[in-house]
């Protein structure tokens, strides 16, 4: 204060913006808001990014499967083609797809596998060579390898490794068919040139099985053989050059015979007994030959088909309790943080006994009551709802409790704002980032539990219509070492879901929370 | 501390009652099944008259807290195993889940907390981002996968392992055997893969709290060395929450998991609650449920408590 000032005469003083009139100067950038903060922050994760892009193909594959099978919807289903291997007509060329499964056989059941092929070829009992069987296109091994020979005493036996097209495995069935089908099947036949109806098969002991329509050529103890005058018979083994003596049924002229006649009065009721090729009998019935991408599962359901309704219901089970939870938890925090005190207390207890019982017993407890009433979807629901909203509020309640008191909520209270308004218009939008962060969470949680409970039988989701991927993982349980498809799909599909949804909800609380903001950088 | 103490349990016996009472009511409420059978049907039906399940319901539930008061009585069982105490049912089937979630406990501990302390100090290394990978994806596949794959591996393609547990019977009549022993080691592979990731991830957050805080600065400044300090102090610290973690994992040891026992058929107390329903064993399913309920409210108090004892700076119930 010892400093002297200078003194300045007055006239030097005059005014900067004399005569000019000031105006805030506007912004010459765009203003970041709290959402598109947290949305470039969100940009930046890369992991929820790729897990984001991860979710939307996994619903554009449940909501276009269907669309993009024009041919049957998921309700198409075929007893015999069940449990079998993906195989996609447009793939099956590169050998990926091709229905088929890598197996090792014995000789008689690589002859028995190879002789499907050749007697399809076979169709008017002409006697089809083992190479033109090899090249059938019904020829149901896509790769013999070569034999391993096993000595035991002097008996040599052979084994192979092969790949085998399981849908062309199914060979011939007995069919039992009415006499206008018969004429209808008749008339395919002529008109697209493929084979339906072949000969029917002797029931002399030459034949093993007499259920057992792939059982055509003369077999004793399931080993083919050759037969000679006066009975005697030659065991043939596999190579080239076989000649598999066929057993067909055959009139006094040697003409064989392609029906049976079974019961039934009248020209119209008549029933006969055929052997039908089941790969052509199939492409008759449907129109097209059997093509489904990802296989079928254990009940012949289309497995992509069968998923993608999976898929939809979980994610539709998980956004709906997401949303309501979302609206409850969010009305009942509020009410509890923003007038705490006996209220709070109140609704405190109330929730906390909610929260205490087992979700496991309450999913249960609805199923067994009501679901035979209202179904089993929207008994889940109820279960989720009924306890899930209380995170939610007790989330709620703790943002409440941080912004009420602070002076912004005091100025709109001074300014006479009633008590909705403050709630709803200026607390709220505050905790909104945590509260959407822990909806996204909800959606894993919700999945994963809802595929254990689908799982584990207690909500049964297993008809026709709906299924859930927890069902499809229960029904392969027991099978599925013979039949690895249908255990892998729905399982790399959930745990798809589980990542991807867990990292897409990391990287939204990341993204929310601004005291992040400008860490990475 | 015995104040607030009591005053938890009080509260948690008053929740017990609420939960047991509407848990009660509505199992009661359920259409009971008769066998086929009837003159087994005229019999049990008898039994049930005797023991006044056609009363009222809140006259029923009278009798229920009475028998338990008296004779700790929880019901009997009428199909999963005729006419034997419900309460026995479940003591019988305790001890599979115990043994095959105590395993897997010992088991992942160790390995969770040290893969999680390790990921703590080499923090934004690719030790870490490894770990931290391997975490997101082991927590989030659910658990029946993991027994799966389990299976495919150990099972199926290496022939290592049985498919499933082997009964009591199989492997010379004791639970302790080394056969069984030998049996539950695929369960409790299955089992520990979340467990593992989910301790990794826990020990991480909070040993990568106290790494940072002030008294390591001071800690270091002193003179100690990195390695003393990470473990006379950061460790130290980030066992606050993690102890009382692990004492709810030892609790949660009873509860079992329902899916692993499902799978790999493990005679456990999820497989009684599974079974419970299916047969419509009331009786049986009440019991199961009551003790789940217990066991979850057992959880809560005693983490709470637990946190009083290790952090001297949490003093209970102080105002």
């Amino acid at each position: 204060m010892s400093e002297k000032i200078p003194s300045i005469p007055r006239e030097k003083f005059s005014f900067v913006h004399e005569g000019e009139r000031l105006h805030d100067k506007q912004f010459d950038d765009k203003p970041i808001s709290y959402f598109k903060d947290a949305w470039i922050r969100f940009r930046k994760n890369h992991a929820s990014v790729v897990a984001t892009v991860i979710i939307a193909l996994i619903i554009l594959f449940a909501f276009l499967m269907p669309l993009l099978n024009t041919r049957y919807n998921a309700r198409f289903m075929d007893p015999y083609y069940a449990k079998k291997a993906p195989r996609s007509l447009a793939l099956r060329p590169l050998g990926i797809a091709d229905g088929g499964q890598s197996r090792a056989f014995s000789e008689k059941g690589l002859v028995r596998a190879v002789a499907i092929g050749i007697a399809a070829e076979d169709w008017d009992a002409h006697g089809a060579t083992l190479e033109e069987g090899l090249e059938s296109y019904y020829q149901p091994m896509l790769k013999i390898g070569d034999p391993v020979e096993k000595r035991a005493g002097k008996n040599i036996t052979r084994n192979y490794t092969g790949r085998i097209d399981v849908y062309l495995e199914t060979g011939f069935l007995y069919q039992s068919v009415m006499q206008a089908e018969y004429d209808n099947i008749r008339a395919w036949e002529e008109e697209t040139g493929k084979h339906v109806l072949y000969p029917l098969i002797e029931d002399n002991n030459y034949n093993a099985d007499p259920q057992d329509a792939n059982n055509w050529y003369k077999t004793k103890k399931s080993v083919p053989v050759s037969t000679r005058e006066g009975g005697k018979a030659k065991e043939l083994s596999y190579e080239p050059g076989l000649v598999l003596e066929d057993n067909y049924k055959r009139d006094a002229d040697g003409n064989p015979i392609y029906y049976e006649f079974t019961g039934g009065g009248s020209l119209a009721t008549a029933q006969y007994k055929v052997r039908v090729l089941y790969y052509n009998y199939y492409i008759y019935k449907n129109g097209f030959e059997p093509d489904y991408i990802l296989g079928t599962d254990s009940q012949g359901y289309d497995l992509a088909l069968r998923m993608a309704g999976g898929i939809r219901l979980s994610l539709l089970v998980a956004v709906c309790v997401s949303v309501i939870n979302f609206i409850l938890g969010a009305m009942y925090g509020a009410v509890e943080g923003y007038y705490g005190g006996w209220v709070d207390m109140t609704l405190e207890r109330i929730s906390d006994i909610l929260a205490d019982v087992p979700f496991i017993i309450v999913a249960t407890l609805f199923q067994i009551h009501l679901a035979s009433k209202l179904g089993a979807v929207p008994c889940l629901l109820f279960a989720y709802i009924v306890t899930g909203w209380i995170g939610t509020a007790s989330r709620v309640r703790t943002q409440f409790y941080r912004f009420k008191n602070q002076e912004y909520v005091m100025a709109a209270r001074t300014l006479g704002a009633r008590d909705r308004r403050i709630i709803w218009k200026h607390i709220f939008p505050n905790s909104l980032g945590t509260i959407i962060t822990s909806c996204a969470l909800v959606i894993p949680g919700v999945i994963n539990s809802e595929s254990m409970l689908s799982f584990l039988g207690i909500v049964k989701l297993g008809s026709a219509a709906t299924t859930s991927l927890g069902t499809l993982l229960a029904d392969a349980a027991s099978i599925w070492t013979n039949y690895p498809h249908l255990m892998i799909c729905p399982a790399v599909v959930l745990s798809l879901l589980m990542i991807c949804f867990n990292l897409f909800g990391n990287g939204l609380r990341d993204a929310f929370n601004p005291s992040l903001r400008g860490v990475e950088e | 501390m015995t104040k607030y103490v009591l005053k938890r349990v009080l509260l948690m016996f008053f929740t017990f009652m609420v939960i047991m009472t509407i848990e009660f009511v509505l199992v009661r409420l359920l259409p009971r099944e008769l066998p086929t059978d009837k003159t087994q049907a005229a019999a049990i039906a008898s039994r049930w008259e005797a023991l006044g399940y056609n009363e009222p319901i809140m006259t029923q539930f009278g009798i229920y807290l009475k028998n338990i008061v008296t004779k700790w009585d929880f019901g009997t069982s009428w199909y999963i195993a005729f006419r034997k105490p419900a309460w026995d049912v479940l003591i019988d089937r305790l001890l599979p889940t115990v043994l095959v979630n105590l395993y897997s406990l010992v088991f992942s501990i160790p390995i969770g907390i040290l893969l999680g302390i390790y990921a703590a100090i080499r923090k934004n290394k690719w030790q870490d981002s490894f770990i931290s990978t391997m975490v997101m994806l082991f927590v989030s596949i659910p658990s029946y996968v993991y027994a799966f794959l389990v299976q495919y591996f150990l099972y199926f393609k290496l022939g290592w392992l049985p498919l499933q547990v082997y009964s009591l019977a199989d492997a010379g009549g004791s639970w302790f055997s080394g056969k069984m022993f030998y049996s539950m080691i695929a369960p409790v592979l299955a089992l520990s893969f979340g467990e593992i990731a989910g301790l990794c991830r826990f020990t991480r957050a909070e040993l990568t709290e106290t790494l940072t805080s002030d008294y390591m600065l001071l800690a270091r400044t002193k003179g100690l060395s990195r390695a003393q300090a990470t473990t006379r102090h950061a460790l130290r610290n980030a066992m606050v929450p993690i102890l009382p973690m692990l004492i709810s994992s030892f609790i949660g040891i009873l509860g079992g998991s329902m899916i692993i026992e499902q799978i790999f058929s493990i005679p456990g107390v999820g497989q009684l609650y599974l079974k419970s329903i299916q047969l419509f064993d009331y009786d049986v399913f009440m019991m199961d449920g009551v003790f789940y309920t217990f066991i979850g409210l057992l959880a809560g108090i005693v983490v709470d408590i637990s946190y009083g004892f290790i952090d001297p700076r949490i003093r209970m119930g102080e105002r």
